[in-house]
C-alpha cells in the first residue's frame, strides 16, 4: 500500500541514486553560471539548430541536472555553437561554455561523443 | 699575454652556443614544408635579403616598434641591444687595430683590456678607450632600467611586466652580472696601471686610492667570464633564446612564410621569438578592463615553451587582435591560438635535459576521421536564382533593425537579391572554428558552400563581420563576398542609392573581425562620411577596442563582458557623439547594453538617410491621383 494505488509509467521514472550526475558537477564546477539557469527556455526559442531539426538546450540542462546522458549526448553534437543563446539568456549563463564542458565531459563516457 | 685560464668559460659557452644555433637553424629548415624551404630560399638569395638585414637592424637592434609603444622601454633594449652589438664591434675593432696582431680569437677582443693593460693612454688609443667607455656606460643606463623595471614597470611605462620562470630567472642574474662585472674588472685593471677613460679609469682611480686594485681585478674578470659563459648556455633553455629566433624569424617571414592553420617549424620559430617583453598584456582588454592577467599571449607562449597545459590559456581570449597589432617582434598571435585550441587535449611531454634543448614541434592532434557527421538532420536546399545573396548571420537575426535597414537598402537599390537565411539559416562556422571543432565547421561550411553555388549569385553580402572573415578565409567561393558597408558603398559610388545628410556628430567603432580580422577599414568611415558628421577618436582603426561580446572567449561571464564594454564605451564616445556606429550585429548589441548613447549599425544609419523615391511623380501619375484618398 506504499503507493497509495498510483503508479507511475517506467518511462516517468526519474532514479537520482542510479543517474550519473557527475557531468552536471563538472560543468558547475567549470562554469558556475550553470546553476543559475531557471529552465525558461529563451535559448531553445532562438537557436539556429533548432530551426532545422528536435534540439532543445533546455531540454538538455534539464537531462544533465538529473544524469540521463544517453539522450544528451545523443542531441548535444548538433549544436552549431553560433552563440545566439548565450545572448538571449536572462540569466546570464556562458551556454556555449556550458555546451563545451558537456561534450568534454561526454567525450570520456560515450564512443560516439563529439 | 696570450692566455689566462679565466677565459675558459666564456670560450665553452661562445662555441657551444654558435654550433647550437647553426644545428637549430638546420632543424628548423627541416621542419618547414617544401614550398616554405624554396620560399625561403628564394628570400634569402633574393631581394628581400636586403629588407631581412634592415629589419634585422630597425627591430632587433634599435627596437623601433618598442620605442613606439613607449619611448622608455625601447630606450632599455635598445641600450641592451644595440649598445651590446656595439661593444662586441668595437672591442673586436679595437682588438683588430691596436692588438698585438690581426685577426684575434673573440675571447681576446671581450677580455681586450686584461691583455693590454697599459691601452688607451693618449691620442687614437685614448679616444677609443673614451668610446668603449661611453658605451658601456650606455648599457649600463639601460640594466638600471631594466633592474628597477622588475619591481616597479611603470617607471618604462608599462602597467604589467611579465612573470618569469626559476631558469629565466638565473639567466637574467646572470646576464644583468654580465656588465657590471665587466665595469669593476675594468676599472681594477685601469687602476692599477693608470688608464682607462671617464668611467673606467675614474672609477679605477678612485677604488685603487683605498683597495689593492691588482689583486682585485682577476676575481673579476673570472665573473664576467662565468656570468657570460652561464648566459650562453643558459639561452637555449630559457625566454632568451628570442635572440637567435628572431633573426630566423625574420628572414622567413620576410621571404613570404605565413602561419596558417597548421603547426610546423614557423610556429616554433615565433614561439620561441617572444622575448616576454609585456606589450600584449598591457594593450589586452582582459587584464585591464577585467583583472584576468595570466592568459595573455606571452603567457599562451610561454606555456607552449615550457610544455605546460594552455587549453584554459588558449580558449580565454577574446581573440580581438589587440596583441597581434602591437607585438613589436610581429609574431602573429592569434594564428597560434587557433592552432592551439584546434590542438584538442595538450599532450604533455617528458622534460629531460636534451628534450629542453632539442624540443619536438608542437603537436597538433590530426582530425577525427570515420566518425558520423554531426550535422546530417540539415537537408540539402533548392534556393531560386539570383544576382545577390544576402546572408545576415545568425547574430544579425537578434538585431531585426539591421536586417529591416539592411532589406530597405537593398529594395532601394533595385538589384535582383535573395534574402538567403530570411526564416533562419544555418551558422557560418566560424564560431565552431572558434572553438577548435574544425571537423565540424567544415560540415557547415560546406552546406552553405553548397547553397550559395546553387544559387549562381555573383555577390555574396553580409552583416555579420564574424560571417564575412570566415566567408573570406575559409570558404572556397566563385562569388565576390562583401560586407554590407563594402555594398552600401558600391552602390554609394554608382550612384544607384541617393542619401539626405543629416548634421549629427557619429563615432565609429572598427569590429574586431572586420578591421584587424579582415583590413576592412576605409569603406565604413566612407560611408558615415556621405551620411552624417564622423569624429575622429583615439579608438580608430587598428587602435578600436574590443566591445567584449566576441564569440571568440569561452570563459568569461557576462559581468566581466559588461565591463569590457564599458571600458569600450568610454574610450569611443570621449567626444560625445549622437549616435555611436559599428558595423556589428553583436558589437551593436553589447554596446548598447553599456551605454545611453544611441548605438546603430551603418546600415540602419544609412536607410535612414535614403531619399524617398521621387514623391512629386505620384502626384502626376494619373493612377496614383486616382486611388488618393478624397478629404
Amino acid at each position: 500500500m506504499d503507493k497509495f494505488g498510483f503508479t507511475i509509467l517506467k518511462a516517468r521514472h526519474i532514479n537520482y541514486d542510479a543517474n550519473d550526475k557527475s557531468v552536471a558537477e563538472y560543468i558547475c564546477e567549470h562554469e558556475p553560471t550553470f546553476r543559475v539557469c531557471i529552465e525558461c527556455g529563451c535559448c531553445t526559442a532562438t537557436c539556429t539548430t533548432g530551426n532545422f531539426t528536435s534540439l532543445s538546450l533546455r531540454e538538455i540542462n534539464i537531462l544533465i541536472k538529473r544524469g540521463e546522458l544517453a539522450r544528451v549526448n545523443e542531441n548535444l553534437k548538433k549544436c552549431m555553437l553560433c552563440g545566439k543563446c548565450t545572448l538571449v539568456c536572462p540569466r546570464g549563463v556562458n551556454t556555449r561554455n556550458v555546451i563545451t564542458l558537456a561534450r568534454e565531459a561526454l567525450k570520456n563516457k560515450f564512443k560516439d561523443a563529439v | 699575454m696570450q692566455f689566462d685560464p679565466f677565459v675558459i668559460p666564456f670560450n665553452v659557452g661562445l662555441y657551444f652556443i654558435l654550433i647550437y644555433a647553426v644545428v637549430r637553424s638546420v632543424i628548423w629548415f627541416r621542419g618547414l614544408s617544401r614550398p616554405d624551404k624554396l620560399r625561403l630560399q628564394r628570400g634569402f638569395f633574393g631581394r628581400s635579403f636586403g629588407q631581412s638585414i634592415r629589419e634585422i637592424f630597425m627591430e632587433s637592434l634599435i627596437h623601433r616598434r618598442i620605442f613606439k609603444a613607449s619611448p622608455r622601454l625601447g630606450y632599455m633594449h635598445m641600450s641592451l641591444a644595440f649598445g651590446w652589438f656595439l661593444l662586441i664591434l668595437f672591442g673586436t675593432l679595437e682588438a683588430d687595430i691596436f692588438g698585438e696582431k690581426h685577426l684575434n680569437p673573440p675571447y681576446k677582443a671581450i677580455f681586450f683590456k686584461f691583455f693590454n693593460p697599459d691601452h688607451g693612454r693618449s691620442g687614437l688609443e685614448a679616444v677609443w678607450a673614451f668610446l668603449m667607455d661611453f658605451l658601456l656606460a650606455f648599457i649600463l643606463s639601460g640594466l638600471l632600467l631594466a633592474v628597477i623595471k622588475r619591481v616597479w614597470s611603470r617607471v618604462v611605462g608599462m602597467k604589467k611586466t611579465t612573470k618569469l620562470k626559476a631558469l629565466d630567472k638565473v639567466a637574467m642574474l646572470s646576464l644583468w652580472s654580465v656588465f657590471p662585472s665587466r665595469l669593476l674588472a675594468e676599472s681594477f685593471t685601469s687602476g692599477a696601471y693608470g688608464t682607462g677613460s671617464f668611467l673606467t679609469g675614474s672609477l679605477g682611480s678612485w677604488l685603487s686610492s683605498f683597495l689593492p686594485a691588482h689583486e682585485m681585478a682577476y676575481p673579476f674578470w673570472w665573473l664576467y667570464s662565468l656570468s657570460l659563459g652561464a648566459f650562453f648556455i643558459l639561452l637555449p633553455v630559457t625566454r632568451y633564446m628570442h635572440i637567435p629566433s628572431e633573426l630566423f624569424l625574420i628572414f622567413a617571414r620576410n621571404s613570404g612564410i605565413r602561419t596558417g592553420d597548421r603547426a610546423g617549424a614557423f610556429t616554433e620559430m615565433q614561439i620561441y621569438s617572444c622575448s616576454s617583453c609585456g606589450i600584449c598584456i598591457d594593450v589586452c582588454q582582459l587584464n585591464f578592463s577585467t583583472g584576468i592577467t595570466n592568459i595573455q599571449s606571452a603567457y599562451l607562449l610561454k606555456g607552449i615553451r615550457n610544455d605546460k597545459d594552455v587549453s584554459d590559456i588558449a580558449f580565454n581570449c577574446l581573440m580581438c587582435g589587440r596583441c597581434d597589432q602591437n607585438c613589436p617582434v610581429g609574431i602573429e598571435l592569434t594564428p597560434i591560438r587557433m592552432i592551439q585550441r584546434r590542438a584538442g587535449e595538450p599532450q604533455l611531454k617528458a622534460k629531460s635535459l636534451l628534450k629542453r634543448y632539442f624540443p619536438d614541434n608542437p603537436v597538433v592532434q590530426p582530425l577525427k576521421n570515420g566518425t558520423e557527421p554531426a550535422f546530417a538532420f540539415l537537408k540539402p536546399q533548392e534556393p531560386e536564382k539570383t544576382d545577390v545573396l544576402y546572408f545576415a548571420g545568425c547574430m544579425t537575426h537578434l538585431t531585426p533593425s539591421i536586417k529591416n535597414a539592411m532589406i530597405s537598402i537593398l529594395e532601394a537599390s533595385g538589384v535582383k537579391y535573395t534574402f538567403i537565411d530570411k526564416d533562419g539559416g544555418v551558422c557560418c562556422g566560424r564560431p565552431l572554428m572558434l572553438a577548435g571543432q574544425t571537423k565540424e565547421a567544415r560540415e557547415l561550411i560546406n552546406f552553405n558552400s553548397e547553397l550559395i553555388w546553387k544559387s549562381g549569385a555573383h555577390t555574396l553580402v553580409t552583416s555579420c563581420p564574424i560571417c564575412y572573415k570566415i566567408f573570406k578565409e575559409s570558404y572556397y567561393l566563385d562569388v565576390e563576398v562583401l560586407h554590407h558597408t563594402q555594398f552600401i558603398k558600391d552602390l554609394i559610388d554608382e550612384g544607384i542609392l541617393k542619401l539626405n545628410f543629416s548634421r549629427k556628430k557619429v563615432t565609429y567603432h572598427t569590429p574586431c573581425d572586420l578591421g584587424r580580422g579582415s583590413g576592412v577599414y576605409d569603406e565604413p568611415k566612407e560611408v558615415l562620411r556621405h551620411v552624417v558628421r564622423l569624429q575622429k577618436t583615439d579608438a580608430d582603426d587598428e587602435n578600436a577596442p574590443c566591445c567584449g561580446g566576441s564569440l571568440g572567449n569561452m570563459k568569461i561571464n557576462h559581468h566581466q563582458r559588461h565591463k569590457i564594454a564599458v571600458d569600450a564605451v568610454r574610450m569611443l564616445t570621449v567626444k560625445d557623439p549622437d549616435i555611436l556606429a559599428t558595423s556589428c550585429p553583436l558589437c551593436k548589441k553589447t554596446l548598447a547594453a553599456a551605454t545611453g548613447t544611441r548605438v546603430a549599425d551603418i546600415a540602419e544609419i544609412v536607410a535612414e538617410a535614403i531619399v524617398p523615391a521621387d514623391p512629386v511623380k505620384r502626384f502626376t501619375d494619373p493612377l496614383h491621383r486616382m486611388k488618393q484618398p478624397v478629404i
